[in-house]
């Protein structure tokens, strides 16, 4: 018998860490070769770590969420064999001398101790005791019809009871009249409710992965941009009515158009007048670095959270490319097979919540952008167009803007030229 | 025309109805019933009640032949009886008479005022009634309907003449020396095993694969012997094609494609039943339907507010005792109880010989809902009451879950075993596991022993087999 260490490989690109997201087995698990262990995260890539050996699990290196160093331990492994530890017997005593002391050390102090850890056992039972009717009963299968008696059922229906509600202690599950007592003794707010009940419990939950860069990510924008927020109503009937027209006579190899493309052609003509709304805002160093490349970032929902890739050089594309790229990206993120490359490097972000939309959002810029503009839901709605209201398709785009770079007045005027655009879509096609 | 008013109008005076009526009178609630003929309905007046008479009477007759014939071991020697139907029809009329006047008693103790003639509806609110006295108005709060059903006619094979319902068939004033049923169901086979065991030579014509067919075939075996021991022929997969030119006989159809002809002079069409939705300004009111029955909810209200349906016009199972329990449900909401249907079982019962019982799930169904399930089997042949009383043949079965044992479904064939039916319901309607069957003294010598032996034989430990 033999240990073997596995210490966390380079997962590449160049990182010297990693954050530990998830671990796949415990101590005491059988393990064969090619089992996935663990699965770390960089700033690229999730990658999961293979078992290189067959052998059983002695011990973990990591908590989740921990930062690990590549090449540090993560696994020992118990293997038939030598295993890879070549001082296995240096090691032996290594690892007993630690554990010597802990074993000894409470020895003497035992009689005293003894009768405090007794205690607590005690005051956990307690609590449970006080709900004894949500302790009993067998769980019901959902759609299964409450098992009573007919005096028991109507003495429910009569008191106004759903038996659904009522664990039963009898056997099978079947309740009993002091089943309906005790549910009737546990008060009426309780009792009453369908289904309402309150709730002690916390779970601790801890941000890892994705969600941790999402939280620090959001944090910093927050706490460094002092963030001012523009609503704009924008009429895309006319534009809507040009996209359903594109859409119907297309081509059969370009994709289905968007409102996204059309906003990104938009955007492009109006940083082409307002250059210095796509930049980055270097705050430590006092720089403002305004770009000429046009990247777009779009911020997309994927089963893991939020990612935003990039459409790069959106100055260069047309609709369709432009419609073109955003779909590929689309379909890179939620499968979670955007590279690095796709996932940076944007000078500018839309963020849309898609179906879901809103009336206004208050849009978090990306950091270290300037400026990101959010698009809101299209509905109907009723305007006046000086004699009677007709009906419109309005949709909001709520923007914000990294206030001190770009003043209120330098933000109205951008989504303005937009809201132009958008609203007369021809010009958007005029140079 | 008169006009009265009342808070509840019951029409139809049927089980359900009368019960409802009853119930709702008790409460307090003032109510009007209306019913064309006498008061009981199908069940009291050309159902269970007069069927089950000529049933016993053509047990007694049988019993007493065949002593006379000299192959009874009991020793009892007797000469060869002789039936006067007609006289056993009359013992009969005298007990639905009774009952009739029993209902009628029990209407009026309830202080319901029953009006008698037939009501159409003019709204939902509203009816009119033709009495032997005039045109009658009742207006209500609240209406049921418990119209009920009535046999179904074959095309053709018109009632009339040589061709019978079972209405008739239970008033014939002779046997009928040769009888086709056609349909075997359990209508059918009670009335046609009935006339067998008269001396009536009995040919049933099903077109079904076999008869009793929503019985399970290992249950319905022990009449299936029965109807070959009383000589009784069973065509299945046959089709009656209509009436022989003279009149004297039934063409089939067989199951292989050939003609025959079944000499008969009377024909009894028993092929089920259909809701009596005609003829009582149904299509006044326009309610909702399911196929051909009166679509109910939970608490038996039909889509329109304040009309309510009851018994075999709202579906099946058209039985008298489910139509009684709507019928009470329905009273007391009426009253403003909380009520809705929660009932776990309707057994229901075949009288044929053997008697035929079921309540809750068959295996079959069982399974399908459960998944995993236990049966278990007793047979009467080891059974000490059964034996003493020559009825070795049937068994009870027992269905139950596989995981918590909560018994789902009991099916029983064999002698008077319809009595059985009340522990059968009550063990379903409490929620009896097996252990609770197995667990409570079954009082000795009796067919109800055998209920506790198949609980512990589903258990597996059943003792006297």
């Amino acid at each position: 018998m033999g240990e073997h260490v596995i210490k966390l490989p380079d997962v590449g690109e160049g990182v010297a860490e990693a954050e530990l997201v998830e671990w796949h087995v415990k101590v005491g698990d059988l393990v064969r070769e090619d089992t996935v262990l663990a699965a770390v995260m960089t700033d690229k890539a999730t990658v999961e770590i293979p078992s290189p050996v067959d052998g059983e699990i002695l011990w973990l290196g990591a908590e989740i969420g921990d930062t690990v160093a590549i090449g540090s331990p993560i696994v020992r492994l118990k293997v038939a064999g030598e295993g890879n530890v070549k001082a296995a017997a240096e090691a032996a005593p290594e690892a007993k001398a630690p554990v010597a002391p802990v074993e000894t050390k409470p020895a003497p102090a035992a009689p005293k101790p003894a009768p405090k850890p007794a205690e607590p056992p005690k005051a956990a039972a307690a609590p449970k005791a006080a709900h004894p009717a949500s302790a009993s009963g067998a769980p019901r299968a959902e759609g299964e019809k409450p098992l009573a008696s007919p005096a028991v059922r109507l003495r429910a229906k009569e008191a106004g009871i759903d038996l659904r509600q009522v664990p039963g202690s009898g056997p099978a599950g079947r309740i009993g009249h002091e089943d309906i007592d005790a549910f009737v003794a546990r008060g009426p707010q309780i009792a009453r409710a369908t289904g309402l009940a309150q709730k002690d419990g916390v779970e601790d939950i801890k941000v890892v992965g994705l969600r941790r860069k999402i939280a620090e990510k959001m944090s910093l924008a927050k706490s460094r941009i002092p963030h001012i927020t523009y609503v704009e109503e924008i009429d895309v009937t006319a534009l809507e009515e040009l996209r359903a027209t594109l859409n119907k006579e297309k081509r059969a190899d370009r994709p289905k158009l968007t409102l996204l493309p059309f906003l990104m052609r938009a955007m492009v003509k109006a940083i082409g007048e307002q250059p210095n709304l796509n930049a980055l805002f270097d705050d430590d160093a006092g720089i403002i670095h305004q770009h000429e490349g046009i990247h777009i970032g779009i911020a997309a929902q994927t089963p893991n959270g939020l990612v935003v890739p990039v459409v790069k050089h959106a100055e260069a594309r047309d609709l369709w490319n432009s419609a073109v790229e955003v779909n590929r990206l689309a379909d890179a993120a939620k499968a979670g097979t955007a590279s690095r490359e796709e996932l940076s490097g944007s000078t500018i972000t839309i963020t849309s919540l898609g179906a879901m939309g809103g009336v206004a959002t208050t849009p978090v810029i990306n950091y270290p952008e300037v400026a990101i503009v959010g698009v809101n839901k299209i509905m109907v709605r009723p305007v006046w167009d000086g004699t009677q209201f007709i009906p419109r398709k309005m949709m909001n785009l709520s923007s914000s803007f990294d206030h001190r770079v770009i003043d209120g007045w330098d933000a109205a005027v951008f989504v303005q030229r937009i809201k132009a655009l958008l609203e007369t879509p021809a010009l958007i096609f005029v140079d | 025309m008169k006009e009265i008013s009342c808070k509840l109008l019951v029409i139809g005076a049927g089980p359900g109805g009368y019960v409802c009526a009853i119930r709702a009178g008790q409460l307090g609630v003032d109510t009007v019933i209306v019913e064309a003929g006498k008061p009981g309905g199908t069940c009291l007046n050309v159902g269970c009640i007069p069927s089950k008479a000529l049933i016993h009477a053509a047990e007694e007759f049988e019993k007493i032949a065949h002593m006379a014939s000299g192959k009874d071991p009991l020793g009892i020697k007797v000469a060869a009886p002789t039936l006067e139907l007609a006289k056993t029809v009359a013992w009969k009329d005298g007990i639905v008479s009774r009952l009739n006047s029993g209902v009628a008693g029990l209407l009026k103790k309830a202080k319901v005022k029953t009006v008698q003639g037939w009501a159409t509806f003019r709204d939902g609110k509203t009816v009119e009634v033709e009495t032997e006295t005039g045109t009658q108005v009742i207006r209500a709060e609240t209406v049921v309907i418990a119209t009920g059903s009535a046999p179904v006619e074959l095309p053709f094979l018109p009632f009339g003449g040589q061709v019978i319902s079972s209405t008739e068939a239970l008033a014939l004033g002779e046997l009928p020396k040769k009888l086709a049923v056609v349909g075997g169901g359990y209508i059918g086979l009670e009335l046609g095993m009935a006339f067998a065991r008269m001396g009536a030579k009995v040919t049933v014509v099903e077109a079904l694969p076999r008869v009793l067919a929503q019985y399970d075939a290992e249950l319905t075996r022990p009449v299936l012997k029965r109807l070959g021991e009383l000589g009784v022929e069973v065509m299945t997969g046959a089709k009656a094609k209509g009436l022989s030119t003279k009149g004297d006989a039934l063409l089939v159809e067989t199951a292989d494609g050939k003609s025959a002809k079944i000499a008969a002079d009377k024909i009894l069409v028993t092929v089920g039943r259909k809701p009596l939705t005609e003829g009582w300004g149904l299509e006044q009111i326009d309610l909702d339907r399911v196929g051909k029955f009166i679509r109910i909810d939970d608490q038996c209200r039909s889509s329109m507010r304040g009309i309510f349906a009851i018994g075999d016009v709202t579906g099946e199972p058209m039985l008298a005792h489910r139509a009684m329990a709507q019928g009470e449900m329905v009273a007391e909401i009426v009253a403003g109880h909380k009520r809705s249907w929660d009932k776990r079982a309707i057994p229901a019962i075949c009288f044929t010989d053997p008697e035929l019982v079921t309540a809750g799930l068959s295996p079959e169904e069982a399974k399908a809902l459960a998944g995993e399930i236990k049966i278990g089997q007793f047979p009467f042949a080891a059974n000490g009451r059964a034996m003493t009383k020559q009825g070795e043949d049937g068994f009870v079965r027992v269905v139950a879950r596989a995981d918590n044992h909560l018994v789902l479904g009991i099916q029983a064939v064999g002698q008077g075993v319809s009595e059985l039916a009340a522990a059968f319901g009550l063990a379903l309607e409490m929620g009896a596991r097996l252990e609770d069957i197995a667990g409570t003294i079954h009082a000795h010598p009796t067919q109800g022993e055998g209920f506790q032996e198949a609980a512990l034989k589903a258990l597996g430990h059943a003792l006297h087999i």
